[in-house]
Protein backbone atom coordinates (compact mmCIF):
# COMPACT_ATOMS: atom_id res chain seq x y z
CA UNK A 1 0.00 0.00 0.00
CA UNK A 2 2.99 2.37 1.47
CA UNK A 3 4.56 1.61 -2.24
CA UNK A 4 1.87 2.08 -4.40
CA UNK A 5 1.12 5.30 -2.99
CA UNK A 6 5.29 6.07 -3.26
CA UNK A 7 4.82 5.37 -6.95
CA UNK A 8 2.04 7.41 -7.51
CA UNK A 9 3.94 10.16 -6.01
CA UNK A 10 6.63 9.91 -8.76
CA UNK A 11 4.13 9.98 -11.07
CA UNK A 12 2.65 12.91 -10.19
CA UNK A 13 6.20 14.41 -9.99
CA UNK A 14 6.90 13.72 -13.53
CA UNK A 15 3.41 14.71 -14.86
CA UNK A 16 3.98 17.95 -12.85
CA UNK A 17 7.29 18.65 -14.06
CA UNK A 18 6.11 17.75 -17.73
CA UNK A 19 3.21 19.20 -17.87
CA UNK A 20 4.96 22.84 -16.14
CA UNK A 21 7.49 22.53 -18.72
CA UNK A 22 5.01 22.82 -21.82
CA UNK A 23 2.99 25.60 -20.40
CA UNK A 24 5.79 27.91 -19.90
CA UNK A 25 7.64 27.24 -23.14
CA UNK A 26 4.60 27.61 -25.01
CA UNK A 27 3.85 30.76 -22.82
CA UNK A 28 7.37 31.90 -23.94
CA UNK A 29 7.30 31.27 -27.26
CA UNK A 30 3.89 33.03 -27.57
CA UNK A 31 5.68 36.00 -26.28
CA UNK A 32 8.99 35.97 -27.69
CA UNK A 33 7.02 35.42 -31.51
CA UNK A 34 4.76 38.20 -30.86
CA UNK A 35 4.46 41.09 -33.20
CA UNK A 36 6.04 44.52 -31.33
CA UNK A 37 8.21 41.74 -29.41
CA UNK A 38 11.51 43.31 -30.74
CA UNK A 39 10.44 46.50 -29.42
CA UNK A 40 9.22 45.48 -26.33
CA UNK A 41 12.67 44.14 -25.40
CA UNK A 42 14.24 46.87 -26.55
CA UNK A 43 12.16 49.34 -24.32
CA UNK A 44 11.77 47.16 -21.23
CA UNK A 45 14.40 43.94 -20.76
CA UNK A 46 17.53 45.53 -22.52
CA UNK A 47 20.33 43.90 -21.04
CA UNK A 48 23.41 46.21 -21.49
CA UNK A 49 21.20 49.08 -20.35
CA UNK A 50 20.11 46.98 -17.48
CA UNK A 51 23.60 46.70 -16.52
CA UNK A 52 24.25 49.59 -16.98
CA UNK A 53 21.77 51.33 -14.78
CA UNK A 54 21.29 48.15 -12.05
CA UNK A 55 24.15 49.65 -10.02
CA UNK A 56 22.77 53.25 -9.72
CA UNK A 57 19.13 52.05 -8.79
CA UNK A 58 20.66 49.57 -6.52
CA UNK A 59 22.43 52.09 -4.57
CA UNK A 60 19.39 54.22 -4.84
CA UNK A 61 17.06 51.88 -2.93
CA UNK A 62 19.45 51.56 0.05
CA UNK A 63 17.33 55.03 0.86
CA UNK A 64 13.93 52.90 0.33
CA UNK A 65 15.26 50.59 2.85
CA UNK A 66 16.21 53.21 5.20
CA UNK A 67 13.25 54.79 4.78
CA UNK A 68 10.87 51.92 5.41
CA UNK A 69 12.63 50.29 8.15
CA UNK A 70 12.66 54.11 10.59
CA UNK A 71 9.11 54.39 9.44
CA UNK A 72 7.95 50.47 10.58
CA UNK A 73 10.28 51.34 13.86
CA UNK A 74 7.53 54.17 14.37
CA UNK A 75 4.68 52.71 12.98
CA UNK A 76 4.22 49.05 15.00
CA UNK A 77 4.34 50.64 18.65
CA UNK A 78 2.43 53.87 17.76
CA UNK A 79 -0.37 52.00 15.96
CA UNK A 80 -0.52 49.32 18.85
CA UNK A 81 -1.00 52.72 20.91
CA UNK A 82 -3.69 53.87 18.79
CA UNK A 83 -5.55 50.65 18.74
CA UNK A 84 -5.41 49.88 22.65
CA UNK A 85 -6.24 53.63 23.10
CA UNK A 86 -9.40 52.98 21.31
CA UNK A 87 -10.05 50.13 23.44
CA UNK A 88 -10.26 51.87 26.72
CA UNK A 89 -13.29 51.62 28.63
CA UNK A 90 -14.77 53.68 30.47
CA UNK A 91 -16.40 57.15 30.24
CA UNK A 92 -13.14 59.33 31.34
CA UNK A 93 -11.93 58.27 28.24
CA UNK A 94 -14.19 59.02 25.92
CA UNK A 95 -12.47 62.06 24.15
CA UNK A 96 -9.13 59.52 24.07
CA UNK A 97 -11.38 57.07 22.29
CA UNK A 98 -12.83 60.00 19.94
CA UNK A 99 -9.53 61.31 19.21
CA UNK A 100 -8.36 57.83 18.19
CA UNK A 101 -10.92 57.13 15.75
CA UNK A 102 -10.55 60.69 14.20
CA UNK A 103 -7.25 59.85 13.59
CA UNK A 104 -7.53 56.76 12.03
CA UNK A 105 -10.47 58.16 9.87
CA UNK A 106 -8.60 60.96 8.31
CA UNK A 107 -5.26 59.26 7.58
CA UNK A 108 -7.16 56.10 6.51
CA UNK A 109 -8.95 58.54 4.07
CA UNK A 110 -6.58 61.01 2.90
CA UNK A 111 -4.27 59.45 -0.30
CA UNK A 112 -0.96 59.42 0.62
CA UNK A 113 0.84 60.98 -2.28
CA UNK A 114 -1.32 63.98 -0.82
CA UNK A 115 -0.24 63.59 2.83
CA UNK A 116 3.66 63.64 1.34
CA UNK A 117 3.57 66.39 -1.13
CA UNK A 118 1.69 68.69 1.58
CA UNK A 119 3.68 68.11 4.54
CA UNK A 120 6.87 67.40 2.53
CA UNK A 121 6.61 70.76 0.83
CA UNK A 122 4.77 72.92 3.45
CA UNK A 123 6.30 72.08 6.52
CA UNK A 124 10.10 72.85 5.50
CA UNK A 125 8.43 76.31 3.71
CA UNK A 126 7.35 77.30 7.51
CA UNK A 127 10.24 77.99 7.90
CA UNK A 128 9.99 77.91 12.27
CA UNK A 129 12.57 77.09 13.96
CA UNK A 130 13.38 73.93 15.40
CA UNK A 131 11.15 72.07 12.85
CA UNK A 132 13.62 69.91 10.59
CA UNK A 133 13.78 71.13 7.21
CA UNK A 134 14.81 68.08 4.94
CA UNK A 135 12.00 67.07 2.93
CA UNK A 136 12.80 63.56 3.40
CA UNK A 137 12.10 63.71 6.95
CA UNK A 138 9.13 64.66 6.33
CA UNK A 139 8.26 61.99 3.55
CA UNK A 140 9.35 59.93 6.04
CA UNK A 141 6.33 61.36 8.96
CA UNK A 142 3.96 61.45 6.27
CA UNK A 143 4.42 57.43 6.02
CA UNK A 144 3.99 57.20 9.60
CA UNK A 145 1.51 58.91 10.02
CA UNK A 146 -0.48 57.49 7.22
CA UNK A 147 0.71 53.42 8.06
CA UNK A 148 -0.05 54.08 11.59
CA UNK A 149 -3.85 54.54 10.99
CA UNK A 150 -3.73 51.35 8.64
CA UNK A 151 -1.83 48.84 11.25
CA UNK A 152 -4.06 50.21 13.55
CA UNK A 153 -6.81 49.00 12.64
CA UNK A 154 -5.11 45.79 11.56
CA UNK A 155 -4.58 45.47 15.61
CA UNK A 156 -7.87 46.35 16.11
CA UNK A 157 -9.34 43.77 14.81
CA UNK A 158 -7.05 41.42 16.44
CA UNK A 159 -7.93 42.56 19.69
CA UNK A 160 -11.18 42.34 18.86
CA UNK A 161 -11.27 38.82 18.05
CA UNK A 162 -9.32 37.90 20.97
CA UNK A 163 -12.57 36.14 23.33
CA UNK A 164 -14.13 38.64 26.49
CA UNK A 165 -13.60 35.40 28.51
CA UNK A 166 -10.01 35.58 27.64
CA UNK A 167 -9.91 39.56 29.74
CA UNK A 168 -12.58 38.02 31.89
CA UNK A 169 -10.22 35.09 33.21
CA UNK A 170 -6.96 38.59 33.64
CA UNK A 171 -9.14 40.54 35.25
CA UNK A 172 -10.54 37.85 37.72
CA UNK A 173 -6.36 37.20 38.89
CA UNK A 174 -6.71 41.03 39.76
CA UNK A 175 -4.79 42.46 37.06
CA UNK A 176 -5.88 45.63 36.26
CA UNK A 177 -7.30 46.85 32.81
CA UNK A 178 -3.82 47.72 30.95
CA UNK A 179 -2.46 44.80 32.23
CA UNK A 180 -4.83 42.07 31.11
CA UNK A 181 -4.56 44.33 27.39
CA UNK A 182 -0.67 44.10 27.21
CA UNK A 183 -0.18 40.36 28.93
CA UNK A 184 -2.89 38.39 28.07
CA UNK A 185 -4.86 40.43 25.02
CA UNK A 186 -2.26 41.75 22.83
CA UNK A 187 0.07 38.71 22.67
CA UNK A 188 -2.44 36.71 21.45
CA UNK A 189 -3.97 38.98 18.83
CA UNK A 190 -0.81 40.35 17.20
CA UNK A 191 0.22 36.86 16.75
CA UNK A 192 -3.43 36.60 15.14
CA UNK A 193 -2.87 39.65 12.62
CA UNK A 194 1.06 38.79 11.54
CA UNK A 195 -0.41 37.96 8.45
CA UNK A 196 -1.94 41.15 7.92
CA UNK A 197 0.77 42.84 9.63
CA UNK A 198 2.61 41.88 6.90
CA UNK A 199 0.83 43.58 4.01
CA UNK A 200 0.71 46.50 5.30
CA UNK A 201 4.56 46.46 6.01
CA UNK A 202 5.03 45.56 2.06
CA UNK A 203 2.61 48.36 1.36
CA UNK A 204 4.65 50.87 2.93
CA UNK A 205 7.65 49.39 1.56
CA UNK A 206 6.18 49.91 -2.07
CA UNK A 207 5.15 53.46 -0.74
CA UNK A 208 8.65 54.54 0.30
CA UNK A 209 8.67 55.42 -3.61
CA UNK A 210 6.49 58.50 -3.13
CA UNK A 211 9.09 60.18 -1.41
CA UNK A 212 11.03 60.33 -4.56
CA UNK A 213 8.35 63.37 -5.89
CA UNK A 214 9.74 65.18 -2.68
CA UNK A 215 13.67 64.70 -4.56
CA UNK A 216 15.06 61.94 -2.56
CA UNK A 217 17.27 59.99 -5.06
CA UNK A 218 15.56 56.92 -4.13
CA UNK A 219 14.46 53.63 -6.50
CA UNK A 220 12.39 55.18 -8.02
CA UNK A 221 13.08 58.97 -8.72
CA UNK A 222 16.47 57.16 -9.81
CA UNK A 223 14.98 54.90 -12.49
CA UNK A 224 13.11 58.60 -13.91
CA UNK A 225 16.63 60.15 -14.17
CA UNK A 226 17.94 57.25 -15.98
CA UNK A 227 14.49 57.31 -18.23
CA UNK A 228 15.02 61.29 -18.87
CA UNK A 229 18.67 60.43 -20.37
CA UNK A 230 18.16 57.46 -22.43
CA UNK A 231 14.42 56.62 -23.04
CA UNK A 232 14.95 53.55 -21.90
CA UNK A 233 12.54 52.06 -19.09
CA UNK A 234 15.09 48.88 -18.09
CA UNK A 235 15.84 50.76 -14.85
CA UNK A 236 11.92 50.27 -14.30
CA UNK A 237 12.70 46.71 -13.92
CA UNK A 238 15.37 46.56 -12.00
CA UNK A 239 13.50 48.82 -9.13
CA UNK A 240 10.73 46.35 -9.46
CA UNK A 241 12.93 43.34 -8.97
CA UNK A 242 14.55 45.05 -6.16
CA UNK A 243 10.99 45.62 -4.42
CA UNK A 244 10.09 41.74 -5.06
CA UNK A 245 13.34 40.83 -4.03
CA UNK A 246 12.90 42.06 -0.43
CA UNK A 247 9.01 40.52 0.12
CA UNK A 248 9.53 37.42 -1.35
CA UNK A 249 11.83 36.49 1.44
CA UNK A 250 10.51 38.20 4.05
CA UNK A 251 7.03 36.62 3.84
CA UNK A 252 8.66 33.07 3.93
CA UNK A 253 10.29 34.48 7.03
CA UNK A 254 7.43 35.70 8.72
CA UNK A 255 5.27 32.35 7.16
CA UNK A 256 7.99 30.02 9.06
CA UNK A 257 7.55 32.31 12.18
CA UNK A 258 4.04 31.88 12.74
CA UNK A 259 4.08 28.16 11.94
CA UNK A 260 6.84 27.76 14.17
CA UNK A 261 4.24 29.68 17.37
CA UNK A 262 1.87 27.48 15.83
CA UNK A 263 3.75 24.00 16.05
CA UNK A 264 4.84 25.28 19.75
CA UNK A 265 1.15 26.36 21.01
CA UNK A 266 -1.11 23.96 19.71
CA UNK A 267 -1.30 19.88 19.85
CA UNK A 268 -2.21 18.53 16.32
CA UNK A 269 -0.90 21.67 14.53
CA UNK A 270 1.03 20.75 11.30
CA UNK A 271 4.89 20.16 11.60
CA UNK B 1 -23.53 24.33 62.84
CA UNK B 2 -22.98 25.11 66.55
CA UNK B 3 -19.63 26.75 66.58
CA UNK B 4 -19.18 30.27 66.23
CA UNK B 5 -17.48 31.31 62.42
CA UNK B 6 -16.74 34.31 60.57
CA UNK B 7 -18.76 35.08 57.70
CA UNK B 8 -16.66 35.30 54.48
CA UNK B 9 -19.46 36.42 52.13
CA UNK B 10 -22.95 37.75 52.26
CA UNK B 11 -25.45 38.43 49.35
CA UNK B 12 -28.38 41.50 50.22
CA UNK B 13 -30.92 41.35 47.80
CA UNK B 14 -29.03 41.47 44.92
CA UNK B 15 -30.60 42.22 41.67
CA UNK B 16 -29.07 41.60 38.37
CA UNK B 17 -30.84 42.58 35.10
CA UNK B 18 -29.24 41.64 31.27
CA UNK B 19 -31.72 44.16 29.25
CA UNK B 20 -35.42 44.01 30.35
CA UNK B 21 -34.25 40.19 31.42
CA UNK B 22 -34.16 40.03 35.02
CA UNK B 23 -31.26 37.02 36.11
CA UNK B 24 -30.98 37.90 39.71
CA UNK B 25 -34.17 38.84 41.46
CA UNK B 26 -32.96 39.27 45.05
CA UNK B 27 -30.62 37.08 46.25
CA UNK B 28 -29.65 36.75 49.70
CA UNK B 29 -26.56 34.44 50.93
CA UNK B 30 -24.53 34.16 53.76
CA UNK B 31 -21.24 31.69 53.38
CA UNK B 32 -18.86 31.10 56.30
CA UNK B 33 -15.61 30.63 56.48
CA UNK B 34 -14.06 26.95 55.66
CA UNK B 35 -17.84 26.74 54.18
CA UNK B 36 -18.87 24.78 50.91
CA UNK B 37 -22.03 25.90 49.40
CA UNK B 38 -23.33 24.58 46.58
CA UNK B 39 -25.46 26.29 43.87
CA UNK B 40 -27.71 24.07 41.84
CA UNK B 41 -30.45 24.52 39.59
CA UNK B 42 -31.54 24.40 36.01
CA UNK B 43 -29.44 26.21 33.24
CA UNK B 44 -30.67 30.02 33.34
CA UNK B 45 -31.08 29.92 36.82
CA UNK B 46 -28.89 32.55 37.50
CA UNK B 47 -25.98 30.17 39.11
CA UNK B 48 -23.30 31.64 36.82
CA UNK B 49 -24.14 35.13 36.96
CA UNK B 50 -24.54 34.92 40.66
CA UNK B 51 -20.66 34.06 40.93
CA UNK B 52 -19.78 36.47 38.39
CA UNK B 53 -21.59 39.29 40.38
CA UNK B 54 -19.58 38.52 43.93
CA UNK B 55 -16.14 38.99 41.71
CA UNK B 56 -17.63 41.83 40.39
CA UNK B 57 -17.17 40.77 36.66
CA UNK B 58 -20.89 41.84 36.44
CA UNK B 59 -21.70 44.98 37.74
CA UNK B 60 -25.03 44.63 40.06
CA UNK B 61 -27.91 46.53 40.02
CA UNK B 62 -29.18 46.33 43.36
CA UNK B 63 -28.27 45.13 46.60
CA UNK B 64 -25.23 44.96 48.82
CA UNK B 65 -22.44 42.01 48.58
CA UNK B 66 -19.72 41.55 51.44
CA UNK B 67 -16.78 39.56 51.48
CA UNK B 68 -14.58 39.08 54.59
CA UNK B 69 -16.21 42.06 55.66
CA UNK B 70 -15.69 44.63 52.89
CA UNK B 71 -18.35 45.78 51.35
CA UNK B 72 -17.69 45.20 47.40
CA UNK B 73 -20.66 47.54 46.21
CA UNK B 74 -19.76 50.49 47.85
CA UNK B 75 -18.53 53.85 45.79
CA UNK B 76 -15.03 54.18 45.19
CA UNK B 77 -14.31 49.71 45.57
CA UNK B 78 -10.80 49.32 44.19
CA UNK B 79 -12.20 46.37 42.22
CA UNK B 80 -8.74 45.03 41.08
CA UNK B 81 -7.77 44.43 45.06
CA UNK B 82 -11.13 42.83 45.04
CA UNK B 83 -9.96 40.35 43.03
CA UNK B 84 -7.21 39.50 44.83
CA UNK B 85 -8.71 38.01 47.22
CA UNK B 86 -11.42 35.93 45.51
CA UNK B 87 -10.48 33.01 43.55
CA UNK B 88 -12.92 32.45 40.60
CA UNK B 89 -12.68 29.38 38.14
CA UNK B 90 -14.25 29.29 34.72
CA UNK B 91 -16.88 26.16 32.74
CA UNK B 92 -14.65 26.78 29.64
CA UNK B 93 -11.25 27.17 31.94
CA UNK B 94 -10.33 30.21 29.76
CA UNK B 95 -6.63 29.30 30.01
CA UNK B 96 -4.25 31.81 28.32
CA UNK B 97 -3.41 29.67 25.30
CA UNK B 98 -0.30 32.03 24.44
CA UNK B 99 1.70 30.67 28.05
CA UNK B 100 3.08 28.12 28.93
CA UNK B 101 1.40 26.61 32.64
CA UNK B 102 3.51 27.92 34.69
CA UNK B 103 3.25 31.57 32.93
CA UNK B 104 -0.30 31.07 33.62
CA UNK B 105 0.20 30.06 36.83
CA UNK B 106 2.18 32.89 37.79
CA UNK B 107 1.02 35.75 35.77
CA UNK B 108 -1.36 37.13 38.95
CA UNK B 109 1.19 36.71 41.48
CA UNK B 110 3.83 38.16 39.44
CA UNK B 111 1.86 40.95 38.16
CA UNK B 112 -1.08 41.49 40.43
CA UNK B 113 0.88 40.87 44.05
CA UNK B 114 3.94 41.85 42.56
CA UNK B 115 5.76 38.67 43.53
CA UNK B 116 9.44 38.20 42.11
CA UNK B 117 9.46 35.95 38.86
CA UNK B 118 11.49 33.40 41.40
CA UNK B 119 9.57 33.69 44.05
CA UNK B 120 6.01 33.22 42.12
CA UNK B 121 7.64 30.35 40.06
CA UNK B 122 8.45 28.54 43.37
CA UNK B 123 4.88 28.58 44.48
CA UNK B 124 3.53 27.31 41.51
CA UNK B 125 5.82 24.26 41.38
CA UNK B 126 5.54 23.88 44.82
CA UNK B 127 1.31 24.06 43.81
CA UNK B 128 1.16 22.00 40.20
CA UNK B 129 3.54 19.41 42.20
CA UNK B 130 0.99 19.05 45.15
CA UNK B 131 -1.50 18.46 42.39
CA UNK B 132 0.32 15.65 39.93
CA UNK B 133 1.17 18.37 37.65
CA UNK B 134 4.28 18.67 38.43
CA UNK B 135 6.24 17.86 34.65
CA UNK B 136 3.64 20.10 32.99
CA UNK B 137 5.07 23.58 33.66
CA UNK B 138 6.69 23.79 30.20
CA UNK B 139 3.37 22.81 28.36
CA UNK B 140 1.18 24.82 26.39
CA UNK B 141 -2.67 24.72 27.62
CA UNK B 142 -3.24 23.18 24.38
CA UNK B 143 -1.22 20.01 25.18
CA UNK B 144 -3.16 19.19 27.61
CA UNK B 145 -6.37 16.82 28.80
CA UNK B 146 -9.27 18.81 29.79
CA UNK B 147 -9.09 17.58 32.85
CA UNK B 148 -5.94 18.93 33.40
CA UNK B 149 -6.50 22.12 32.41
CA UNK B 150 -9.27 22.39 34.30
CA UNK B 151 -7.12 21.94 37.31
CA UNK B 152 -4.47 24.23 36.13
CA UNK B 153 -7.22 26.75 36.15
CA UNK B 154 -7.88 26.23 39.72
CA UNK B 155 -4.42 26.29 40.54
CA UNK B 156 -4.02 29.41 38.77
CA UNK B 157 -6.93 30.85 41.00
CA UNK B 158 -4.94 29.54 43.99
CA UNK B 159 -1.73 30.67 43.73
CA UNK B 160 -3.19 34.34 44.23
CA UNK B 161 -4.34 32.59 47.71
CA UNK B 162 -7.71 33.43 47.69
CA UNK B 163 -10.24 33.46 50.73
CA UNK B 164 -12.85 33.05 48.69
CA UNK B 165 -12.83 30.48 45.75
CA UNK B 166 -16.05 30.83 43.26
CA UNK B 167 -16.40 27.39 40.74
CA UNK B 168 -18.77 27.80 38.09
CA UNK B 169 -19.60 24.62 36.67
CA UNK B 170 -15.81 23.87 36.10
CA UNK B 171 -16.89 20.27 34.98
CA UNK B 172 -19.55 20.74 32.23
CA UNK B 173 -17.12 20.66 29.92
CA UNK B 174 -15.47 17.81 30.46
CA UNK B 175 -15.48 14.01 29.35
CA UNK B 176 -17.11 11.98 32.03
CA UNK B 177 -13.92 10.10 33.09
CA UNK B 178 -11.93 13.35 32.88
CA UNK B 179 -14.48 14.69 35.56
CA UNK B 180 -13.52 12.90 38.60
CA UNK B 181 -9.73 14.04 38.88
CA UNK B 182 -11.35 17.71 39.35
CA UNK B 183 -13.84 16.32 41.59
CA UNK B 184 -10.95 14.99 44.01
CA UNK B 185 -9.05 18.14 43.93
CA UNK B 186 -11.74 20.46 44.74
CA UNK B 187 -12.42 17.55 47.36
CA UNK B 188 -9.12 17.94 48.50
CA UNK B 189 -9.38 21.96 48.83
CA UNK B 190 -12.61 21.47 50.90
CA UNK B 191 -10.61 19.25 53.15
CA UNK B 192 -7.92 22.28 53.55
CA UNK B 193 -10.78 24.38 54.69
CA UNK B 194 -11.05 26.35 51.82
CA UNK B 195 -14.23 28.47 51.56
CA UNK B 196 -16.11 28.08 48.31
CA UNK B 197 -19.34 28.67 46.64
CA UNK B 198 -19.70 26.14 43.95
CA UNK B 199 -22.54 26.04 41.01
CA UNK B 200 -22.70 22.63 40.02
CA UNK B 201 -24.52 19.87 37.88
CA UNK B 202 -22.96 17.22 39.43
CA UNK B 203 -25.57 16.58 42.25
CA UNK B 204 -23.64 13.33 44.00
CA UNK B 205 -20.54 15.66 44.34
CA UNK B 206 -23.08 18.57 45.89
CA UNK B 207 -24.30 15.80 48.41
CA UNK B 208 -20.77 14.51 49.30
CA UNK B 209 -19.37 17.78 49.82
CA UNK B 210 -21.46 20.57 50.60
CA UNK B 211 -22.07 21.72 53.57
CA UNK B 212 -25.03 23.73 52.51
CA UNK B 213 -27.02 23.24 49.12
CA UNK B 214 -28.90 26.18 47.97
CA UNK B 215 -31.50 25.49 44.74
CA UNK B 216 -32.13 28.22 42.57
CA UNK B 217 -34.88 28.88 40.60
CA UNK B 218 -35.62 31.94 38.21
CA UNK B 219 -33.36 34.15 39.97
CA UNK B 220 -33.80 33.71 43.44
CA UNK B 221 -32.81 30.98 46.10
CA UNK B 222 -35.87 29.16 46.51
CA UNK B 223 -34.79 26.67 49.07
CA UNK B 224 -31.61 25.59 50.86
CA UNK B 225 -30.36 23.48 53.69
CA UNK B 226 -27.53 20.63 54.56
CA UNK B 227 -27.62 18.42 51.63
CA UNK B 228 -29.51 15.31 53.08
CA UNK B 229 -32.43 17.11 53.63
CA UNK B 230 -32.75 19.25 49.96
CA UNK B 231 -32.13 15.62 48.30
CA UNK B 232 -33.74 13.34 50.72
CA UNK B 233 -36.98 15.49 51.47
CA UNK B 234 -37.23 19.04 49.29
CA UNK B 235 -39.90 20.93 50.68
CA UNK B 236 -40.56 23.30 47.92
CA UNK B 237 -42.26 21.60 44.55
CA UNK B 238 -39.87 23.37 42.13
CA UNK B 239 -36.87 21.91 43.82
CA UNK B 240 -38.93 18.21 44.16
CA UNK B 241 -39.31 18.97 40.29
CA UNK B 242 -35.77 19.68 39.16
CA UNK B 243 -34.90 16.98 41.37
CA UNK B 244 -36.77 13.69 39.64
CA UNK B 245 -35.44 15.19 36.11
CA UNK B 246 -31.84 15.12 37.53
CA UNK B 247 -33.07 11.62 38.35
CA UNK B 248 -34.71 10.87 35.54
CA UNK B 249 -31.60 11.35 33.37
CA UNK B 250 -29.38 9.10 35.75
CA UNK B 251 -27.17 12.11 37.41
CA UNK B 252 -28.30 11.80 41.00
Amino acid sequence: MAKRRRGEGRRGVVIAVVSTVVVFTALGLAIVNAPGWPEVKAQFFDWNEFKSTFPDVLSAFWLNVKLFCIAEVFILPLALLLAIVRSLPGPVFFPLRVLSIAYTDFFRGVPTILVIVTLGFGAPALQLQGIPQSTTFWGVVSLVLVYTAYVSEVYRAGIESVHPSQSAAARSLGLNHLQSVWYVVVPQAVRRVIPPLLNDFIGLQKDTALVGILGAVEAFKQTQIDQAATFNFTSSICAALLFVAITIPLARFTDWLVARDRRRQFAGAPA
Amino acid sequence: MTEARATALVLEDVHKSFGSHEVLRGIDLAVDEHEVVCLIGASGSGKSTLLRCVNLLEPIDEGRIVVNGRDLTAPGVDVNEVRKGIGIVFQAFNLFPHMTVLRNVTLGPRKALGLSRAQAEAEALELLGRFGLADRGGDYPDRLSGGQQQRVAILRALAMRPKLLLLDEVTSALDPELVSEVLQLIRELAEGGMTMVVATHEMSFARDLADRVCFLDDGVILEEGRPEQIFSAPREQRTQQFLARIVAAGRL
